[in-house]
């Protein structure tokens, strides 16, 4: 313990190297407790309300549950068998301070956030599938930052054992009323022999919200990934690069990414590193910007022969005033391996708007369609349940045309 | 009494190339006409104009519906007022069902109903006309004006690519979209068909028809007669109007 707290003292000026820096000072650091909660129908109707907003039902269909509020984990429970939701810091102490899994994929000195998080009291949800266990209902996890400038921070661990099956939706979220605040999380994912993980994250942060996760996946042989990030509504800045590492013979990863910014800043992508024959990996990004600034960065590195990997990110620009910048990067250190990418930014195209105009949708309606059909990603490896649940946020939304 | 549709002294261009020039047309309710004409002579042009695409631009003339000038008028309040068209090579949507455009087309549409009727059914939580076919696209249009119910009905060569089995489906719309089963002097209706081939016109009943030559209307007539003539001489012969006065 005493080893990662010294490094992560020693990075605790060092920058990242993405994302506008923030000031940690900023923020404060004392959260005010909540109250543990016993039975799902006592959450407060505020953080039931968010918990909507970002895919989180908790009424049907839940294969387990995370709450935290603010600092306090309020909720950490398992309705299925074989599947464990902790809070870290009861996981901890019930495994002996989780040695090899705590800060082993990401660095504790990666920079000032993760030094940040490690020099704090653990906060953030343990899931663990034992072998072979697998989930029927996803388990469901709600980060909830209601104290207005509050630096959250959170630290998670998910472990998927030998065969084991694990389906996962979080979604981070302020509550109207809550503007401002800073959420750094680090999650580390360990993905064992043979076993699947679908993991989504939906992101809906008030506007001044700062946001820096840092998570690192590690996967072994026959291991599969479908990991989503939706974000559909704008935050100050948000910067989340997250990495796979592809370990074992067979290990198949699938990223896909949605993005509609108003305004502010955001800067995602992830990097996979595919280190074991027959791996494969993709990454599929859909970018909208009606205003805001949208990077994102996608990097495939292949280190064996007969891998495959592919890199696509389409944007859409809706406004005068929107950025969308891809960057993909293809580091391919053999012979005998097939990595590729496709970029494509731009704005609508005239001839679909015309052709819904031309069945009676105002221009703005025609838009709309467009944009939604868009965003709609055919998303692999998710349950039924959970893909509704993102047509349902996506469908949502109030998307607009530009000015 | 105002036509459905009429058409003075139309001038278009696109990309500043002028390819309708001087066209003249009147539709009155209940009345179906056939437009033909060699390729790129501007039969398209006619149709995506009187719909309102922006990129035909209108140098002269103008065009009134319903009494109305519609010269200026955008596409949606177009399509609002009643005017439809199947395109001739519509794009496709990603993330769009077709049964979800048919409710686009029509809130109070029943989108099983008019996907059965063109016999499209299982396309219908397929993507719109993503990796149709010709003939696919085709039974797409219908089966969207079909919810949509304009009083002027455009067909841009809704029988190219179709297999004669589906030509008469399409024809069948055709006629339910013009009333032919109302009383003629009941039809509210009207449609304006391009067609290459004559088969079509076999399944569907056409009162006039007019030949555009490089963006003239140089003649009008019965439709099984124009026909006739375009078969045996051709569009050459057309453009020497060698037809019996
Ligand atoms: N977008 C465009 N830009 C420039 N020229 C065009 C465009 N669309 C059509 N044209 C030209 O206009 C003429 C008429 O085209 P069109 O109306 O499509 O013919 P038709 O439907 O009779 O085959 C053709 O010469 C065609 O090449
Ligand atoms: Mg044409």
């Amino acid at each position: 313990m005493s080893d990662i707290a010294e490094r992560a003292r020693k990075a605790l000026g060092k920058k990242a190297t993405y994302g506008p820096d923030v000031d940690l000072e900023k923020y404060d650091v004392e959260a005010k407790p909540h109250e543990e909660i016993q039975r799902l129908e006592e959450i407060p109707e505020d953080v039931r309300k968010a918990a909507l907003g970002v895919g989180v039902t908790l009424e049907k269909e839940v294969g387990g549950a995370y709450i935290q509020m603010d600092q306090t984990p309020v909720v950490a429970r398992s309705s299925t068998e074989g599947i464990e939701v902790l809070d870290i810091a009861t996981a901890l102490k019930k495994y002996d301070g989780l040695r090899d899994y705590w800060w082993k994929l990401v660095p504790v000195d990666q920079d000032k956030y993760t030094a940040d998080v490690a020099l704090h009291p653990p906060a953030g949800y343990f899931l663990r599938a034992k072998r072979g266990a697998k989930t029927i209902f996803p388990l469901k996890s709600c980060l909830y930052l209601g104290q207005t400038n509050l630096n959250q921070r959170v630290h998670n661990i998910i472990i998927a054992e030998e065969g084991s099956e694990l389906h996962v939706i979080t979604g981070c979220t302020t509550p109207s009323h809550v503007q401002r605040g800073l959420h750094l999380g680090v999650s580390e994912f360990f993905i064992k022999k043979g076993a699947h993980v679908s993991f989504t994250m939906i992101h809906n942060w008030g506007r001044e919200v700062e946001v820096r996760p840092r998570t690192a996946i590690y996967m072994e042989e026959g291991a599969t990934l479908s990991n989503n990030y939706i974000c559909l509504t704008p935050a100050k800045t948000l910067q989340t690069y997250p990495k796979a590492i592809l370990d074992g013979k067979g290990a198949v990863a699938s990223f896909n990414t949605v993005l509609y910014a108003k305004e502010g800043h955001l800067d995602t992508g992830s990097e996979v590193v595919l280190r074991a024959p027959g791996c494969s990996a993709d990454s599929i990004t859909r970018a909208v910007s009606v205003g805001g600034e949208i990077i994102t960065r996608g990097k495939m590195v292949g280190e064996v022969p007969d891998v495959k990997a592919h890199l696509e990110c389409v944007g859409l620009i809706l406004s005068e005033k929107g950025r969308i910048d891809s960057i993909p990067e293809l580091d391919g250190r053999c012979g005998g391996l097939d990595m590729s990418h496709e970029a494509a930014v731009g704005k609508i195209s005239e001839l679909e708007l015309e052709y819904l105009m031309a069945r009676g949708l105002t221009k703005d309606q025609a838009t709309g369609v467009i944009v939604r059909g868009f965003l709609d990603v055919e998303i692999k490896g998710l349950p039924e349940s959970l893909r509704e649940e993102l047509r349902r946020i996506t469908q949502l939304q109030e998307l607009h045309g530009g000015a | 009494m105002f036509g459905l549709l009429e058409i003075e002294d139309l001038h278009v261009s696109i990309g500043g190339r002028m390819v309708l020039k001087g066209i003249n047309l009147k539709i009155d309710r209940g009345e179906n006409h056939a437009l033909f004409g060699p390729n790129g002579c501007g039969k398209t042009t006619l149709l995506n104009t009187i719909a309102g695409v922006p990129r035909y631009v209108v140098e002269r003339g103008r065009i009134l519906f319903k009494g109305k000038d519609i010269t200026h008028m955008s596409m949606d309040e177009r399509a609002r007022m009643g005017i439809g068209i199947a395109f001739q090579s519509p794009p496709a949507i990603r993330g769009l069902k077709l049964k979800d455009l048919i409710k686009l087309c029509n809130p109070e549409a029943n989108p099983e109903k008019v996907l059965k009727e063109m016999n499209f059914l299982e396309f219908a939580d397929r993507e719109v006309n993503r990796g149709f076919s010709g003939g696919e696209i085709k039974r797409s249009e219908m089966a969207q004006l079909l919810a949509q119910r304009p009083e002027l009905v455009m067909l841009d060569e809704p029988d190219s690519g179709v297999d004669l089995e589906n030509i008469k489906l399409i024809g069948r719309a055709i006629n339910k979209l013009t009333e032919k089963d109302t009383k003629p002097s009941k039809r509210i209706r009207s449609g304006i068909i391009i067609t290459h081939f004559g088969h079509i016109l076999d399944y569907i009943s056409v009162d006039k028809a007019h030949v555009m030559l490089e963006g003239t209307i140089v003649c009008t007539g019965s439709p099984r007669e124009i026909l006739e003539q375009i078969k045996t001489r051709g569009y050459e012969g057309c453009a020497r109007c060698l037809c019996p006065t």
